[in-house]
């Protein structure tokens, strides 16, 4: 019995934008089984009073300052886009349901 | 069953940074699109972002206005959803550690102080314009407005009516623009209010399922919005069907919400800590410092407007719209206007010639120093007031002083007892009849020769002085 | 005579510079050469840059021949991770979503290296967004090990260490998420050094995982390690988690006593899974630190044995959310027959990404869903927090901490690439050093029975480059043996 199912593999992949075939899903669904199997051996360490690390650097407050600066050129902006015209991106049609 | 509506805000405001909250790129409505964008915030491969100071401080401003807490340790996350609005499908915004909470806010509804509670003020980045007007199956998009620095304020369900729904927002809208944190255009989307609406029989201490109301672009908007809300979701429930919590977008043609987004993993947003910024640390020195430079905010300053000046409540209250207004206000009369009089003339008179001229207070040609000088002249008799209605509108074109005004037009009142006598004794000799009428008894032929003198002196006589030489004279035979 | 310069060293090259015993332009010339005649065998470059190597070759020789310091690397050859980005030539991850991306800036790193005078010869192959421990992720080519064409280069800078031991470069650049710069050099017999977080700038490093990536550099000897990091390091207002710490002249570092040095052996290291071949390079390796001064305890690092899990968790999370900007709207590629915006992301994706990163995006999309964020991200900061602690209480008894950097030697291409999990686990000695933040270098100590380089690993305090680069350097100095060049060189 894998830790996770074929159910939890489809909604995971809709959330990260990616489509599977059945032979990936069933792959994923031992592999990924498998990993997340390995890391609930975390589980055995109590760290019930343990504060979760979120930078190694011990810091805080480093900003910049509010000051204008250079924006790209057009040629900059556009160099790569896949598809541009005038001064937009365009992308196909959005449809209400995309934010996923 | 009597049902009562419940309701929260969440209102985004664009902070008015000069660059963008993680890059330096311009913060501009009017421009180009496309031409305020750099690898930052286009999420180009390797771009990192950096966090503005302005935001912080200014963000800070509004949690004390709102008298939140200030968090002394708060930090950004990332909220992931793919959307063309974002550049790196994920926005950096704050999840469990808000800048500003647990704060409260009051408010003037027909006189009376009502309060809500604010739940959190947190910092985000705003969003890409996208543009449906490209052609044929395909959308624009324009990343300028993309990393703007946004502040969201979520409120707590607190509010009971459309109305003082719109009366919370208007006094928001107000804190903001005493604070200087924004310009507040709803127009170009500087502040966005979406309403949480949900109602529940009246007793009831259960909240009932709600629905949140996007798209509205005003704030009357929001008042429509909920009342439609309140009569849609009590006939559902009369009907007996059962309410789900949606997103519904605001149609303000047709005047109604329709349902958005029902996706059922749409809200799965898998926040997580934004690993290339470092937290925040607001300390006590500098809230203190930021609490300092607060301005008086508006509630407080109607209420000493009110009481210094011994203005009516309405009066205070049309005074202090807007700081600039009552800055105004106190500079005339801090240059020797009488307070009732400065009133009257800012309100009525030189708010109409600002309105017509489309101008804005800050930045009118007259000074508060001008209209006090003119209402001066007023007060020691040089002008009548009736000249003073006249030349405001040279005041206010040209910027001239208005004794310069007065000198140059020959408009000084005449006050001169034996010119306006000798005036006066011409109009009675060609007047026989009114004079005669007078001394009868018929007191409104007074009226009469007081309108002939005005008119020989082409309204410069002082109208007190005409009257008590017409008193003189009429008596005399 | 080409031959022989292409395989000197930084420093060796910076005299023979200014002494006119040779000339940029020269060496430009030869390295392109060598490049030509041995990358059909290695496969390191992706891509080179001729024309614009050769045009800063011969402005280093006009300053050098006007009497100007052009910089402490100039004129020397240096080779690129695909993952750093630059307004010359292409910078694509080795990945089909980004491939043919031209950035229009350029990474702080790579602009410090050109600002002291470095001649900058291409982009070298890599694991996919720097996935893999092999380079055979990459969606362009496969690398081979210069000391064994059967073997991977290790990964995930594989094009780095490669470049560097078949004298493709005098320095490479690479990046360490979890060991991606020190298990390569360790494979391909060369230094690698992964910085402790902070010290050089991320901006323009294309972010796989941002609180565990560092860039450091790949070189032939400690002393060039050392000039490297000189050049990288230092605050950059672009990258707020760079730190804003003066940074040593660490050439000082070197060539100094470690008699004041206490090295700590972590027994969590010394297990039966590390095989006697590998155990007996690192006692010997040891042994030539003690002969030098050097004090020798066992001290304890007791989560080791999770740092893997939490690695993948917070890696596979953080990369899940980096990789997302990728989606054919601004760059890269995007899928032909996309309709709508939703067919653009999934077929993009899907076509764009090769299967490791889509298992690595799967994977830190589920620890961070609804309901299980507590369970696993959660989780491995917390566990992160212990490792970060178990260092830094090993750091009170030593100064440096040794061990291998990898329990074997170099693999044949394909022997882990079927089971994902065995592939993670060979990341088992490296991936610490990333969580706790602190630097970590990896030596060359000798050849396996396999004829294959093994690596010494040395861990240092955070910010604590200089004692790593003086205990490195003692060894190398000492170690009584030559490494000699890889056949392929
Ligand atoms: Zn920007």
């Amino acid at each position: 019995m894998s830790k996770i199912t074929t159910e939890d593999v489809e909604y995971v992949a809709g959330l990260a934008q990616l489509i599977l075939d059945d032979d990936s899903k069933e792959r994923l669904v031992h592999e990924m089984g498998d990993i997340l199997n390995y890391m609930d051996a975390l589980n055995e360490l109590d760290t019930e009073d343990i504060e979760p690390m979120m930078h190694v650097l011990d810091l805080a407050n480093v900003y910049r300052e509010d000051e204008v600066k250079k924006s790209l050129s057009k040629e900059d902006v556009f160099k790569n886009a896949p598809k541009s015209e005038g001064d937009y991106f365009l992308v196909p049609r959005i449809l209400d349901n995309t934010e996923s | 069953m009597e049902y009562e509506v419940v309701i929260g805000m969440e209102i985004h405001v664009e902070i008015d940074t000069k660059s963008k909250v993680f890059c330096g790129c311009k913060n501009e409505f009017h421009a180009p699109a496309n031409s305020h964008v750099c690898p930052v915030c286009l999420g180009m491969p390797g771009a990192l972002p950096v966090m503005n100071r302005e935001m912080v401080n200014k963000s800070v401003a509004v949690g004390l206005a709102l008298n939140c807490e200030i968090s002394r340790w708060s930090k950004m996350d990332r909220k992931n959803y793919f959307y063309p609005d974002q550049s790196k499908n994920y926005q950096i915004s704050q999840f469990d550690l808000p800048l500003c909470h647990d704060g409260s806010c009051e408010f003037e509804v027909n006189g009376e102080i009502n309060k809500i509670g604010i739940t959190r003020a947190h910092l985000e980045e705003d969003t890409a314009r996208n543009d449906h007007t490209q052609g044929i199956g395909e959308s624009g998009i324009d990343f300028n407005r993309c990393g703007v620095s946004l502040l969201e304020i979520v409120t707590e369900p607190d509010l009971r009516s459309a109305e003082q729904t719109y009366a919370f927002l208007n006094h928001l809208k107000q804190t903001l623009l005493y604070l200087g944190v924004s310009d507040c255009n709803m127009e170009e989307g500087s502040l966005r209010a979406e309403p949480n609406i949900s109602v529940r029989p009246v007793g009831q201490k259960e909240f009932g399922i709600k629905s949140e109301v996007k798209n509205v672009a005003s704030f009357s908007g929001v008042q429509k919005a909920i009342e439609y809300e309140f009569k849609r979701q009590v006939k559902a429930l009369k009907k007996g069907e059962t309410l789900i919590q949606e997103t519904r977008g605001w149609d303000a043609d047709q005047g109604i919400t329709v349902p958005q987004r029902t996706k059922e993993s749409a809200h799965d947003y898998r926040y997580f800590p934004e690993p290339d910024l470092i937290p925040i640390a607001v300390d006590e020195a500098w809230e203190q410092e930021i609490r300092e430079s607060l301005p008086e905010l508006p509630l407080a300053r109607k209420h000493r407007t009110t009481e210094q000046y011994s203005l009516s409540d309405y009066d205070a209250g049309v005074l202090t719209a807007s700081r600039e207004m009552a800055d105004y206000f106190e500079a005339c009369v801090a240059a020797g206007a009488p307070a009732k009089l400065a009133t009257n003339w800012i309100t009525g008179d030189l708010q109409a010639l600002i309105s017509d001229a489309k101008a804005d207070i800050t930045n009118i040609k007259i000074t508060p120093e001008q209209l006090a000088a003119m209402i001066g002249l007023i007060e020691d008799g040089t002008i009548s007031g009736k000249i003073a209605k006249d030349i405001l509108p040279d005041m206010f074109e040209s910027g001239k002083e208005p004794k310069v005004i007065v000198e140059e037009n020959g408009l000084v009142q005449i006050s001169d007892l034996s010119e306006l006598e000798g005036i006066i004794r011409e109009i009675l000799t060609q007047h026989p009849g009114p004079v005669e009428d007078f001394r009868s008894g018929k007191m409104q032929a007074k009226g009469f020769l007081v309108g002939q003198s005005m008119k020989a002196t082409k309204g410069k006589a002082n109208p007190k002085v005409v009257n008590q030489i017409l008193d003189q004279l009429l008596n005399e035979e | 005579m080409s031959q022989e310069i292409i395989q000197k060293t930084a420093h060796e090259l910076h005299d023979d510079l200014r002494s006119g015993a040779t000339t940029a332009t020269a060496l430009a010339e030869a390295q392109l050469a060598h490049i030509d005649g041995h990358d059909d065998k290695v496969k390191a470059y992706l891509e080179t840059w001729n024309d614009e190597a050769l045009a800063q070759a011969a402005a280093i020789d006009d300053a050098l021949s006007k009497g100007n310091d052009p910089g402490l690397l100039a004129g020397i050859p240096i080779g690129l991770k695909d993952n750093l980005v630059t307004t010359t030539g292409t910078t694509g991850c080795s990945s089909q979503i980004l491939k043919g991306f031209e950035s229009p800036y350029t990474a702080t790193a790579v602009q410090k290296l050109y600002d002291a005078g470095g001649v900058m010869m291409g982009k070298l192959n890599m694991d996919e967004f720097a996935m893999g421990s092999s380079t055979e992720n990459s969606s362009m080519q496969k690398t081979a090990n210069p000391w064994n064409l059967n073997c991977v280069p290790g990964g995930s800078s594989g094009g780095s260490a490669a470049s560097v031991a078949a004298n493709e470069a005098v320095i490479s650049i690479g990046s360490d998420t979890g060991g991606s710069i020190r298990q390569p050099a360790a494979f391909c017999g060369c230094v690698g050094l992964k910085p402790t977080y902070g010290r050089v700038s991320r901006y323009g490093l294309i972010a796989f995982a941002s609180s565990l990536d560092q860039i450091g550099p790949l070189t032939k000897d400690v002393e060039d390690s050392a000039w490297a990091l000189n050049v990288l390091s230092g605050k950059d207002p672009h990258d707020a988690t760079s730190a804003d710490l003066p940074v040593p002249d660490y050439r000082e570092a070197l060539g100094k006593d470690i008699n004041d040095i206490t090295i700590g052996l972590p027994k969590e290291y010394f297990t039966d899974s590390l095989g006697d071949d590998m155990r007996q390079k690192i006692e010997t390796a040891v042994d030539v630190l003690k002969a030098q001064g050097a004090k020798v305890v066992e001290v304890e690092l007791p989560h080791t044995n999770h740092g893997i899990a939490v690695y993948y968790i917070l890696a596979t999370a953080e990369a899940s959310a980096n990789l997302a900007r990728f989606d054919g709207v601004r760059y890269g590629f995007r899928h032909p027959d996309a309709k709508d915006v939703k067919e653009m992301y999934t077929m993009t994706k899907s076509e764009g990404f090769g299967p490791e990163v889509q298992r690595r995006i799967m994977l830190g999309t589920y620890v961070l869903s609804s309901g299980y964020y507590d369970a696993y991200y959660k989780k491995a900061q917390k566990v992160r927090a212990l490792i970060r602690r178990d260092f830094d209480q090993a750091f009170e008894k030593c100064d440096i901490i040794a061990t291998p950097t990898t329990p074997a030697s170099a693999f044949e291409f394909g022997a882990k690439s079927q089971d994902p999990l065995e592939m993670y686990l060979n990341d088992i000695y490296t991936t610490t050093a990333n969580l706790a933040g602190v630097p970590a270098i990896s030596l060359p100590c000798g050849l396996t029975e396999q004829q294959l380089p093994a690596g010494l690993q040395l861990i240092g305090k955070p910010f604590a480059e200089a004692d790593l680069f003086r205990v490195s350097h003692a060894y190398e100095q000492n170690r009584g043996f030559d490494m000699g060049h890889a056949p392929i060189a």
